[in-house]
């Protein structure tokens, strides 16, 4: 995983060029170890590591209704305006391009940057929006029922990508 | 991983009902909600479609209008129902108002009502979540809720923390819902005021009684003052504002009694130089403005849970 990240990296900084206007904005909650990483990498190859963010999309979320409990709430939290920045959504799984949609709302509400790219670590396919990621890790055939489970060595102690067989009804 | 609670109940009708693992849901949701209020565009859209109606058969300003601001914040549409405009100062009963309200379909249904248990009843007959914006000297479980957050944010716990509440105890509905809440939570409660306020079993209030203000800010981490409503009573219960000032009121010699980091709350409107002096009231302890504050995300966080365990959808 190591070093699909800094293939990441290394394709945004070559696409964008000057990464002192970048700001990395990972969606809760795998989306941030995410950002963090590709922020890393980017810091080693340039002289200087790009702002980061966090975004937590559960408030623009189109399912609120449907979903029973609320689900939990933590907050969003930018390092500053996003006006005229260029933002780069992080997240670990890109599925039905949902969340990206409830970011870009969100990320609406913040002000105006001057562009927004996408960057995943996988892409599952099965898109319910017309959604594309600019940068993407690595691509796997899914099936719908299936679940992707994504671990980093900052959260959950090591690296790793599993796609996971449906849970059985009991 | 172990799952993070969740909200399961309809309505919010008071504190004493509630676990402590939902209080502290609660204020961790109105943790999130704050930033919302510094965002450039204050509005989420979480709550679009939804229907809220504030029922105030008590007149009210600050809890009114932190409800109405946090439904809006969240995208709500509101209705507001006073006591003056509705129908029942032309005889309508409780149960008939309640039965139209349920024909308008909301989703929620805020209410405060001078008779205890009123938003009980109205929560048994609507389809719709009800809050309760306070019921006679009952609860009044937002205030609470924003009391805790704003004590939360400056201590960072409320286990152990030694608080005193001031004032009138007997007439206030805050103070019931704050003591369940801080005794839930694990604070050192005192309730202090004049005898002629303070309830007849106060000792089953579950917290310790004291008739002297000096005695009871002694090492004090919070204080919580109560207006003092001396107008509000057929009988006299103090001789006058002034005398109650003496005695009861919170001056800056006074507070010097509590600990050094003390925080000062008032859930307003305040009476200066009645319970409370101005140079506590705009002092360094003085934490009443972020109360108002913290309020509107209070009542943004209890929204957004009850939308979805409770009403309409």
């Amino acid at each position: 995983m190591a070093r699909v990240i800094r293939r990441m990296a290394g394709q945004l900084v070559e696409r964008e060029r000057d990464p002192t206007s970048l700001l990395l904005l990972g969606i809760r909650t795998r989306g941030l170890p995410l950002a963090e990483r590709i922020a890393d990498e980017i810091a080693r190859m340039e002289a200087t590591r790009p702002a980061i963010g966090v975004l937590d999309i559960t408030l623009y979320r189109d399912d609120l209704s449907t979903i029973g409990p609320q689900p939990v709430v933590r907050g969003s939290e930018l390092p500053g305006p996003i006006e005229g920045r260029l933002v780069v959504l992080c997240d670990d799984v890109l599925y039905t391009g949902r969340t990206v949609r409830a970011a870009l709302d969100e990320l609406r509400d913040y002000g105006r940057p001057r562009a927004v790219r996408l960057a995943v670590l996988i892409d599952r396919g099965h898109r319910e929006l017309p959604i594309q990621a600019d940068i993407v890790g690595k691509t796997i055939a899914t099936a719908r029922d299936e679940l992707v489970e994504v671990a980093f060595t900052g959260t959950d102690g090591h690296d790793h990508v599993r796609v996971l067989a449906p849970r059985k009804p009991r | 991983m172990s799952d993070p609670p969740r909200w399961q109940h309809k309505d919010l009708l008071g504190i004493a009902t509630l676990e402590a693992a939902e209080i502290e849901l609660i204020l961790d949701t109105a943790e999130s909600f704050l930033e919302v209020a510094i965002r450039p565009v204050k509005k989420v859209p979480t709550l679009r479609g939804k229907s809220v109606i504030n029922l105030f058969f008590e007149p009210s300003t600050r809890t009114r209008s932190s409800f109405e601001l946090a439904e809006k914040r969240l995208s709500a549409d509101s209705l507001n129902i006073s006591a003056s405009t509705s129908a029942l100062v032309k005889g309508e009963s409780l149960v008939d108002t309640a039965r139209n309200l349920q024909a308008m379909a909301p989703d929620l249904i805020i209410i405060r009502h001078q008779h205890p248990g009123v938003p009980h009843m109205l929560a048994g007959r609507v389809d719709a979540g009800v809050i309760n914006a306070g019921d006679g000297a009952h609860e009044h479980p937002t205030q609470a809720l924003l009391d805790a957050l704003t004590i939360r944010r400056h201590k960072g716990r409320i286990a152990g923390l030694r608080i005193a509440i001031v004032g009138d105890i007997e007439h206030s509905r805050v103070v019931r819902s704050d003591l369940h809440l801080l005794n839930k939570l694990g604070a050192e409660v005192t309730l202090a005021g004049p005898h002629s306020m303070m309830p007849a079993a106060a000792e089953a209030l579950g917290a310790r009684i004291s008739y002297g203000l000096d005695e009871a800010l002694e090492g004090v981490d919070v204080v919580m003052m109560l207006r003092t409503q001396i107008e509000r009573h057929d009988r006299a219960l103090v001789p006058s504002a002034r005398d109650y000032f003496r005695i009861f009121g919170l001056t800056a010699a006074r507070l010097a009694r509590a600990a050094d980091d003390v925080i000062v709350m008032h859930p307003g409107p305040m009476n200066r130089g009645v319970e409370i002096a101005s140079e506590v009231a705009d002092g360094a302890a003085s934490v009443i403005l972020e109360q108002v504050a913290n309020g509107v995300a209070v009542r943004m966080a209890v929204l957004y849970l009850l939308t979805a365990a409770g009403g309409g959808s």
